[in-house]
């Protein structure tokens, strides 16, 4: 018999306190002043309550990087940043393109029973662009992929492009494109700007992402299937994917939590930390994605959590590796650039992180909403405290975030993963069931 | 506190008129029997240099011993770094060898400004990939006020592939800081993209600029940029960008022409030009070892730096 | 208008001219140090038989001024020219590392070069002899001088180095806290040596 927990006076999504009753991993009853003299009782005065955060855009680094992350540590960090469910990205080693290594990565996530682990597919073998991975293998495995992407490469053949955004109708499935031609970037090192040509880096120009989302939106639209857009960095993106969504066109898109706080004046100082694909770009660019946000153009926050291993950032920038690690900070920097500067409410921040997350991705069990008889994945969240970012204190392997020393909000205090609590009282709460199911 | 010298953008206009005037100064040196002063005897300057550069090196060599300094040099080819050690191992090393002040040259873009955050010594930038190389900068200055005295409201034109050349870059910052008004000139794929911020002109015109130019300065073209499609054939881009004995009638009598080296004769320059009396390219390198001398000098002659910027 | 920083006296501050509080008071005035530049140069003379391959070398900055004064008497009174030039000893100053590093000035040898002349050294004012030490040193690297002498228009005493001037211009027993401030026409706006307490604004 599982325990069940009581959580008083949490704000639900924001708005007036009451008290939620969790019993058998659903939410049994919300309503104020509950009486359950068996549950465990978690003072909620003052916290938001959300459901548990989905994200779309992970890299656990497992198989083929365990230095920098494994499946276990990566979790762990994402329960720690209030999320009970992650997509990870299919750029491991070997390349998740087959049934064999996406039931692998969902194996080790459900051992690790810190958050609900969707593997990713890719879409072409071995993330080369040239021929479809086993599309529909990876569908039917125990995993049941529904989102597939060659996220670190862009699929730039139009016509593979064409045929996987084809294929995938036959599962549901979704493409999640990472925009890039490649062409245009080749030695790219940051965004192509006033800042670049000071620093003498090679630039990523804007054009180079607008280019590939205008074209899969209309090779979307002609073959009636969905796109989603991984990371979206540039004002011309959000315009192009507004004027598609105008058009009815199944188009959906996810920003990152540093793409609405951070600009790429940051890149001044040559610290390797700021490097990231796609790269920071202008304040006009971060004011673009906060109102896209804002009004639902950008249906999503995916952290993209790229974690390094610290040799591989302490180096100049032209060797340096691209990527931020995102899990443990995303909410802190989504209520910082988003809630506080008064462009999103709690109950939009439940839609961006959970529940339209969980609908790109096609899960039933997640970003449901807060009412009795829902799976019971809630997030516990202060946003009152301030405080250093310090990232020593991380759950996840690596160090590699731009916020070290930076002052940000807000503080997940408890996750529950089917009303089991993964994080309490702010920290991690170790899994020792066996094996639980993921669905 | 440790000043280093990586970009032009660190020295205010006093800063740099300092380093010429200190130039100036310690030019005679060279014409002496004794090519020696004694003021930085007992500091050591580690000359890092990771790309081969061995005119630039020997510059700065000469110009630390002129000075009576203790110089190491420590060149990537054959050393430890090149079987993988690290930018910041290397630091480490530095920094245990007690350097005083460490010159460097690199192939990326911002390795001296990530070197001072390692090391305690001053930081100087010979070079780093297409950012800097604000000692040129100032021997290219120094060269043009001993020709043509004071720089205020004279007109530079530079020449060539501005986008990847980090002479242009300090050159631009240094010249606006001293008064000088800068124009760029090169075809339109070899400018980046935000070059209109700048503090200079811009035109793809060279024979329209060269009339009124009181400095032309070359900067060295490589035909390999034509295979990414920068400009068509290295034939086009010396018709319409070189300077033959043509364009040379078309400068003021006094207007002189400058190239950092090394230059590719036939390509952005012809030889007859190279070597002509308008040519300051042979006393430049002389300049070179001189303005070297007093960047080094100020910066690590006294209990602390007397120019440049902290990083 | 606040003096320059003398070399040789680290830390000692200079009075401030025009205050209105008169701290400072004159020891030399202007035809005192007309009388005593008249007496070196005829001193010079005397001891140098008349001058020939004499070069006159004035330290920065205020030396060079009694350098060139000092020629021209010389001049006057030998009917012929005697070479002058300033010297500038910064780069070979023991004290260096004390301070931010400094502009230096200009060095300039007469064509008729130092080897195997009579070099005399002109100074303003004689305090330490870390100066005149630092002198040697760019002397030593500039040429071969038969002879080096030393004249300066005031010695103030409190030697750390055994050097002695050959030529004075006044003795002035001072307090080593003391200052001494040297003005001529040609630097500032006239001829007076002032001696004022430590520090005196």
């Amino acid at each position: 018999m599982s325990t069940s927990y009581l959580i008083r006076g949490a704000r639900i999504l924001g708005h007036t306190p009451a008290d939620i009753l969790i019993r058998d991993g659903e939410i049994a009853e919300i309503a104020p002043g509950l009486d359950a003299p068996t549950a465990q009782e978690i003072d909620g005065s003052g916290l938001i309550a959300l459901p548990g955060l989905v994200d779309l855009h992970t890299h656990l680094r497992e198989p083929g990087r365990e230095d920098a992350e494994t499946v276990e540590s990566g979790t762990r960090a994402a329960a720690r940043g209030g999320y009970t469910a992650v997509f990870a990205m299919a750029n491991t080693s070997p390349v998740a393109d087959t049934a064999g290594v996406v039931e692998q990565v969902l194996r080790l996530g459900a051992q690790a029973g810190y958050c609900d682990v969707h593997p990713v597919g890719a879409v072409t073998r071995g993330l080369e662009g040239k021929q479809l991975a086993e599309l529909g293998a990876m569908a039917d495995s125990a995993a049941r992929v529904r989102v597939f992407s060659d996220d670190g490469h862009c699929v730039d053949d139009a016509v593979i492009m064409r045929r996987a955004l084809e294929y995938v109708k036959a599962f549901d499935g979704v493409v999640a494109q990472h925009a890039q031609e490649p062409r245009l970037t080749e030695g790219a090192q940051m965004n192509e700007g006033v800042m670049s040509g000071r620093l003498g880096l090679h630039g990523w120009p804007a054009v180079a992402e607008e280019a590939i989302v205008a074209r899969d939106c209309l090779l979307a639209a002609h073959v009636g299937s969905r796109l989603h857009v991984c990371h979206v960095s540039t004002a011309g993106s959000v315009e192009i994917i507004r004027w598609a969504k105008g058009k009815g066109w199944q188009v959906t898109a996810e920003v990152t939590p540093h793409h609405l706080l951070l600009d790429d004046t940051l890149a001044g100082s040559y610290d390797p930390i700021y490097k990231v694909n796609p790269p920071l770009r202008t304040k006009d660019d971060v004011r673009a994605l906060r109102e896209a946000l804002a009004d639902g153009t950008i249906d999503c926050v995916a952290t993209d959590h790229a974690p390094h291993t610290l040799e591989t950032k302490e180096t100049e920038w032209a060797e340096a590796t691209m990527g931020m690690v995102g899990l443990e900070t995303a909410l802190s920097v989504v209520q910082e650039a988003m809630v506080d500067t008064g462009l999103l409410d709690w109950a939009g921040v439940a839609d961006r992180m959970s529940y339209r997350p969980a609908r790109i991705g096609r899960l039933n069990g997640q970003g449901r909403t807060l009412d009795q008889g829902s799976p019971a994945n809630i997030t516990l969240y202060d946003p009152r405290p301030r405080a250093l970012v310090d990232p020593s204190g991380f759950a996840s392997k690596s160090r590699n975030t731009p916020y070290r020393g930076r002052e940000l909000p807000g503080r997940v205090v408890a996750t529950f993963l089917r009303g089991r609590p993964t994080v309490l009282d702010g920290g991690l709460v170790p899994n020792f069931s066996t094996s639980g199911a993921t669905r | 506190m440790n000043r280093h010298l990586i970009s032009a953008a660190d020295l205010s206009k006093d800063d740099a008129l300092l380093i010429l005037d200190t130039a100036e100064e310690l030019a005679q040196v060279s014409g002496r029997s004794i090519k020696k002063l004694p003021t930085l005897r007992g500091r050591t300057v580690v000359n890092l240099f990771f790309e081969d550069s061995t005119r630039t090196r020997i510059s700065f060599e000469a110009a630390a011993k002129r000075l009576s300094a203790d110089v190491i040099n420590f060149s990537a080819k054959g050393s430890s770094v090149s079987k993988g050690e690290s930018l910041k191992d290397t630091a480490l090393t530095l920094e245990a060898m007690g350097a005083d002040g460490v010159v460097i040259r690199h192939g990326a873009s911002g390795a001296p400004h990530r070197l001072s955050g390692w090391v305690q010594g001053s930081v100087v930038n010979a070079g780093d990939g297409t950012h800097e190389h604000p000692t040129q900068a100032l021997l290219d200055a120094f060269t043009m006020r001993r020709r043509l005295g004071n720089l205020d409201g004279r007109k530079v034109t530079i020449v060539g592939d501005i986008l990847h050349s980090r002479v242009a870059r300090s050159n631009v910052l240094l010249l606006h800081t001293l008064g000088a008004e800068v124009t760029l000139v090169a075809p339109p794929t070899l400018f980046p993209v935000a070059v209109d911020s700048w503090p200079c002109d811009v035109s793809y015109d060279l024979d329209a600029e060269l009339p009124k130019s009181d400095v032309v300065m070359m900067l060295r073209v490589q035909a390999e940029r034509m295979n990414a499609a920068y400009f068509p054939t290295a034939r086009e881009y010396s018709r319409r960008y070189g300077l033959d004995g043509r364009r040379v009638d078309m400068l003021p009598e006094h207007a002189i022409v400058m190239h950092p080296g090394p230059m590719v004769r036939g390509m952005e320059i012809t030889p007859e030009i190279a070597d002509s009396p308008r040519s300051t390219i042979v006393e430049q390198v002389a300049n070179g070892v001189t303005t070297r001398m007093a960047v080094l000098y100020l910066l690590l002659g006294g209990s602390e730096s007397a120019i440049g910027g902290t990083e | 208008m606040t003096a320059a920083h003398r070399p040789d006296e680290p830390g000692v501050a200079r009075a401030a001219e025009g205050d209105g509080i008169p701290l400072t008071k004159p020891v030399l005035e202007a035809p005192d140090i007309r009388r005593a530049l008249t007496r070196i140069a005829h001193e010079i003379l005397e001891r140098t038989k008349g001058g020939a391959d004499v070069v006159l070398l004035g330290i920065q900055t205020r030396g060079v001024t009694l350098a060139r004064r000092l020629a021209d008497r010389l001049e006057e009174v030998e009917g012929r020219p005697v070479p002058w030039g300033p010297l500038d000893v910064t780069m070979y100053r023991d004290d260096l590392r004390l301070k931010p590093a400094r502009a230096i000035g200009r060095t300039e040898l007469p064509a008729e070069g130092i080897d195997d002349r009579i070099v005399v050294l002109v100074d303003d004012v004689l305090f330490s002899g870390r100066t005149v030490r630092s002198a040697l040193d760019a002397l030593n690297d500039l040429g071969r001088p038969r002879a080096v002498q030393l004249a300066v228009l005031v010695d103030r005493g409190h030697r750390e180095l055994p050097i002695r001037a050959d030529y004075v211009g006044k003795n002035l027993p001072t307090s080593k806290s003391e200052t001494v401030k040297v003005h001529l026409a040609e630097n500032d706006d006239r001829d007076v040596v002032l001696l004022g307490p430590k520090g005196a604004e």
